[in-house]
């Protein structure tokens, strides 16, 4: 049911791991499906320099966690904050329909980090910013 | 890679023995059962032999055996059939909160229709009493129905007790037997069962038949309205190689029940206890005695059942989960939470089913490789990490 991609990424995770002292860091759950995701930040002018994440869930929670990290790593906060979980899930060659919403636990963890990021260095949080709400989506 | 088939409460193997009979009902003895002619009067003594050999297996009469296309079939019927021919009589039933779907689903759908269900709540260990049963009995009720043995946590339901029970009452008594066939002694006068759903594949059968015992005297409306087949109440051309390959197989799997029990009992608690022993923050789900032969279920803590399971298939291990993300729904198993299990440790559990291909090595195998699995996606997980850290 799973892409090589996914079976790529869910056996040999990316960027698995803590970061000691990080600029952001976002927890998130997925209540509809137990899984839970927390991704570590670190930003130098404005560029996400490293990021690392821990996740308890299902194959396609852990390969979106790994592809999303490899997603934003070396992009900027502006490029990290277009990233979904529409285009996390194309990169690993497409998810099952009834995965998709494990898929937005990446998404959503990564603008929770950011914001961490924002709140710790008072920084207003950028024009039209929000985080997809997992317990309405529909997909 | 080794491969080891450890879901042999999803379905087993056809066993070599059923295949050579089913196989000359394909090729030669493949006329209608309905029929006057030769062929189909040989079809014929191939389904009445079937069914007394069915019928043998639980201390029925051949002519209580009605075979149906499985075990959902046989819980459908049993159900609506028994509500609907006894609708004037009351409108409650009585089943518990562990059920087969074929089962629960069936009580939402009567439910819709105006009946009353009470889901019985069960014990840690799945465990639901007579006394509860007895309980939840009103003037209304019609129907108690209650599995003989859970399909994930292996419990093993005082059907008897139960049976007595009901008697007691005068209500009508079904159990889904599904998982049980073949595993525990049936006998249905002496545990008082008026009706029982089984399913071949679950004991080396083909798939897609199965066969409800009714008592005599019991009456159902039919569920399936056609031909004359099975006497009138169930219509539609027998599935003769699948009903003649149960017959071969229950057959066997009853002589040899006694024996086969104690060396998958050893095996069964050969693994429990191993992966007890191996994996720190583990528990065994269900009845450490009162359970199925060859079911293992445990939860480890910490990681999600899915990901395990696919971890586990890696390296040729194949088990099944009551993980929420396994199902394509969204909740954790029904069983798990109803024995009180919270959500995220109902979320890893592992469900290991042993059956007759299976050795010691197997389960050796299985002692070695679950344990690095296990290391590996706790490594990774957020939960893991907090509960270490809390720990220090
Ligand atoms: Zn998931």
């Amino acid at each position: 049911m799973y892409s090589e991609k996914v079976m790529d990424h869910f056996t040999n995770p990316r960027n698995v791991g803590e970061i000691e002292n990080a600029d952001g860091v976002g927890t998130v759950g997925n209540p509809k499906c137990g899984d839970i995701m927390r991704i570590f930040l670190k930003i130098d002018d404005g560029i996400i320099t490293d990021v690392k994440f821990k996740t308890f869930g299902c194959g396609a929670a852990i390969a979106t966690s790994s592809m999303a990290t490899e997603m934003v790593k070396g992009k900027s906060i502006e490029d990290a904050l277009k990233l979904t979980n529409k285009a996390v899930a194309e990169a690993l060659d497409g998810l099952p329909a009834v995965k998709m919403h494990c898929s937005l636990l990446a998404e959503q963890a990564l603008k929770e980090a950011l914001e961490d990021y924002f709140n710790k260095n008072n920084i207003p949080l950028p024009e039209g910013f929000t985080k997809p709400d997992v317990e309405h989506d529909e997909d | 890679m080794e491969r080891i088939y450890l879901d042999n409460a999803a379905t087993t193997r056809v066993r070599p023995e059923v295949a050579a009979e089913v196989m000359p009902i394909m090729t030669e003895t493949y006329g209608n059962a309905s029929s006057v002619h030769a062929f189909g009067r040989e079809a014929k003594k191939a389904l009445e032999k079937a069914r007394t050999q069915v019928a043998a297996a639980i201390g029925a009469k051949k002519e209580e055996i009605f075979f149906t296309a499985g075990g959902s079939e046989s819980d459908n019927w049993a159900l609506k059939g028994a509500a609907h021919q006894l609708r004037a009589k009351g409108n409650h039933i009585i089943t518990t909160a562990i059920e087969h779907h074929a089962i629960l689903h069936t009580c939402k759908a009567l439910e819709k229709e105006g009946f009353v269900v009470t889901y019985l709540p069960v014990d840690e260990y799945g465990l639901v009493t007579p006394e509860q049963v007895e309980a939840a009995i009103t003037p209304q009720t019609i129907l108690v129905s209650i599995m003989m043995a859970n399909n994930e946590i292996g419990t093993i339901e005082p059907i008897a007790e139960i049976g007595a029970v009901c008697k007691k009452h005068g209500v009508l008594f079904h159990t889904d037997a599904v998982q049980a066939i073949g595993h525990v002694p049936v006998d249905v006068k002496a545990m008082n069962v008026d009706m029982l759903s089984m399913s071949g594949h679950k004991f080396y059968a083909p798939k897609g038949v199965g066969a409800l015992y009714v008592r005599t005297g019991v009456r159902l409306e039919n569920l399936i309205e056609g031909g004359a087949q099975e006497r009138s109440r169930r219509a539609g051309t027998e599935n003769l190689p699948a009903i003649v390959g149960m017959g071969k197989a229950i057959e066997l799997i009853t002589a040899e029940q006694e024996a086969e029990n104690v060396r998958l009992t050893a095996l069964r608690d050969r693994l429990i206890q191993g992966v007890l022993e191996k994996i720190p923050d583990s528990r065994l789900n269900g009845h450490p005695t009162r359970r199925l032969p060859g079911n293992v279920n445990i939860s480890i803590r910490f990681i999600e059942g899915e990901s395990l399971l696919l971890s586990l298939d890696m390296v040729g291990i194949a088990g099944s989960s009551g993980s929420a993300c396994t199902s394509g729904s969204l909740d954790p198993s029904h069983v798990l939470l109803a024995i009180g299990l919270p959500h995220e440790i109902a979320h890893g559990s592992l469900r290991l089913t042993l059956g007759r291909d299976n050795t010691e090595q197997d389960v050796d195998y299985v002692l070695e490789q679950l344990p690095k699995i296990v290391e590996r996606l706790r490594s990774m997980s957020p939960l893991y990490a907090d509960y270490v850290s809390n720990k220090q």
